[in-house]
């Protein structure tokens, strides 16, 4: 089942052209010419919908905080820059067919009452803030942008917004304030962007999977899209694959399948690269908790996990992780945890903008730490204090940069503990180059 | 300062840029802005930044504590190619670090350092969303995925030409 990137593989999907010759761009026809905005937010509300860029919040829930005071303009911002490790979907989407994600906007922007939208893209991404551009100009010029679009009186104009090169960016009020040409600061909450958004007017922040998800459910109803999936996770899901896999790259899947089927079936990931057994997967990008092959396969009460929210989460932290924004890293034997751990905890200290002490002092600290354990130098206190440091990170920062900063660290000591240990009581060894624990009796180890 | 001046194509593409917002809002038209600015004149210098405050009437220090907020503004001089690797778990995982030791073995120079010859510089970054294709560098706009040693060789011998 494709929804997203059903043509994607198209000979020239990219131009209007095409795009149109496959479908592209009835949403806008149907939902401008037949139905009221609140008509579009009702059935993106039946369709279950939730928030693609990693939270998870229903989307036509979110859509209905909005908040629209006489005379005050409303805005969507598509949240564009995607920056969480191991997440490269929405790059993907928006390289090959950016006029998925154009149709998106027109649609949700009309369901809000949005007469101008952003599409926030990380900076990075210059060339594909190129292709937007194009696509978005060849939209203007069949009227599908501008004023009074297809005759039906609804004005819409849309445009790009380059990053600078900032994860924060990624949280809504962070992007906002980028968005407004400041440093990106989360801002306190309440009030949130659905009152007070971009300028102080009201606002929708969501990422360019959930928007591009609508232009589908405004074709076919919200009650076709909730009838793919299991229970509250309706729909289709991009998953970005990386890592030890036969094939990395984006696959849309309908959610319900089991993690088995998409890490070792030919049509998804084509299993383990030769040679090699899995050790570890961390399911959704880089801030959600680590597990090891025997916990990301099958839950603790034996079922068979599934690419769900709710199944990826059975367990919760002790077993389980999260789907979160479907960056799915997989790792075999050769994976040293200590160092993919140190390469993220760089990250989010490299990331935090520091208005929060816990934060900016612990991603610090957690860096430190861990980078005196990889080079042999560790001590095995060090181990617990890594996991009180995250600790006290997380929940005490404004935004949730400390909570994903602070859950790969400790996850990582929860399920291989012993990994960090040995490192520790084997200096010498581990720091050799390709030096890799073995867990005596692991499924992973030789 | 006198001769930091956009050509006049580029002060019409800023016109454009300050249009997207609503009057009164042109802050908002400082990230795009100074891209530009790094692409004309290869780093944000102060008199750079203090150029790009004018066009939108703010004061310099609101261009200042932007640019350095945002990894992607230079704020020192750089080589004529910037290469800024990803050095984040996903790519780590596809051999990245051994491919970096050799970019910076061939090259000479260490991250943060220039080529004396002015050509290269070399950035270490973090993810650059494109894990399933790494390990990963960017050069401009452009990306360079599935890196091997071979592969870095023959981009520094096309750029080196």
């Amino acid at each position: 089942m494709k929804i997203l990137t059903q043509h994607i593989d198209v000979p020239g999907i990219e131009t209007i052209d095409v795009f149109m010759k496959n479908g592209g761009y009835k949403a806008v026809e149907k939902a401008l010419k037949t139905m009221a905005p609140d008509e579009v937010t009702e059935e993106v509300k039946k369709s279950g919908l939730r928030g693609r860029g990693g939270a998870g919040f229903p989307v036509g829930m979110k859509w209905s905080f909005l908040a629209k005071p006489e005379g005050v303009p409303r805005y969507l911002v598509c949240n564009a820059d995607e920056s969480e490790p191991g997440t490269f979907k929405d790059h993907y989407l928006m390289w090959k067919t950016p006029h998925t994600l154009i149709e998106g906007m027109i649609v949700s922007s009309f369901a809000l009452g949005a007469n101008t939208s952003y599409i926030y893209v990380r900076g990075e991404l210059m060339y594909v803030i190129n292709i937007l551009e194009k696509a978005i100009q060849e939209a203007y010029d069949k009227g599908l942008l501008g004023k009074n679009i297809l005759g039906s009186g609804y004005d819409l104009d849309l445009f790009v917004q380059p990053g600078g090169g900032a994860y924060i960016c990624g949280e809504e009020t962070a992007l906002l304030e980028s968005l407004e040409g400041k440093r990106g600061n989360p801002r306190n909450k309440p009030p949130f962007p659905a009152v007070k958004g971009l300028w102080q007017s009201p606002t929708v922040v969501n990422n360019v999977e959930s928007i591009a998800a609508t232009s589908w459910i405004v074709n076919n109803g919200g009650d076709a899209y909730a009838a793919i999936g299991i229970g509250r996770s309706t729909g289709t899901k991009l998953i970005s694959a990386s890592g030890h896999i036969k094939k990395p790259g984006v696959y849309e899947i309908p959610l319900g399948i089991t993690v088995e089927e998409f890490i070792y079936s030919d049509e998804y990931c084509g299993g383990i690269r030769d040679g090699h057994k899995l050790k570890a997967v961390v399911a959704g990008g880089s801030s959600v908790p680590i597990l090891s092959a025997e916990n990301i396969l099958t839950t603790e009460a034996g079922e068979k996990r599934l690419m769900t929210y709710e199944s990826l989460s059975e367990g919760g932290f002790a077993t389980g992780t999260m789907l979160g924004s479907g960056g799915f890293i997989v790792m075999d034997e050769t994976t040293c945890i200590v160092h993919n751990t140190l390469t993220f905890a760089r990250f989010y200290h490299h990331e935090s903008c520091g208005q929060c002490s816990p934060c900016r002092e612990g991603t610090g600290w957690m860096d430190k730490v861990i980078k005196r354990i990889e080079t042999g130098k560790g001590r095995m206190e060090d181990i617990d204090l890594l996991v009180d440091v995250a600790k006290k990170i997380e929940g005490n920062t404004i935004c949730p940069l400390g909570d994903a900063a602070s859950w790969p660290v400790a996850a990582a000591i929860r399920h291989f503990r012993d990994e960090f240990e040995w490192h520790v009581t084997h200096p010498e060894e581990a720091t050799k180059p390709g030096a890799v624990y073995m867990r005596p009796g692991a499924s992973w180890s030789k | 300062m006198s001769n930091i001046v956009f050509p006049a194509e580029t002060l019409d593409l800023v016109k454009k840029i300050i249009a997207r917002y609503p009057e009164g809002k042109q802050k908002s038209a400082l990230l795009p802005i100074l891209h530009l600015a790094q692409a004309e004149w290869k780093w944000c210098s102060s008199d750079v930044m203090d150029y790009v405050a004018s066009l939108l009437s703010i004061s310099p220090i609101e261009v200042y504590e932007v640019a350095s907020f945002y990894t992607m503004f230079h704020l020192e001089p750089v080589g004529e190619h910037v290469i800024e690797y990803c050095r984040t778990g996903p790519c780590c995982l596809m051999g990245g670090v051994e491919v970096y030791d050799h970019l910076k073995t061939r090259l000479g120079i260490q991250t943060g350092e220039t080529t004396k010859d002015g050509k290269f510089t070399i950035k270490e970054v973090e993810c650059l969303a494109a894990c399933g294709w790494g390990p990963v560098f960017q050069i401009r706009e452009k990306y360079y995925m599935h890196l091997t040693n071979e592969k870095v060789d023959q981009i520094i011998d096309e750029l080196s030409k």
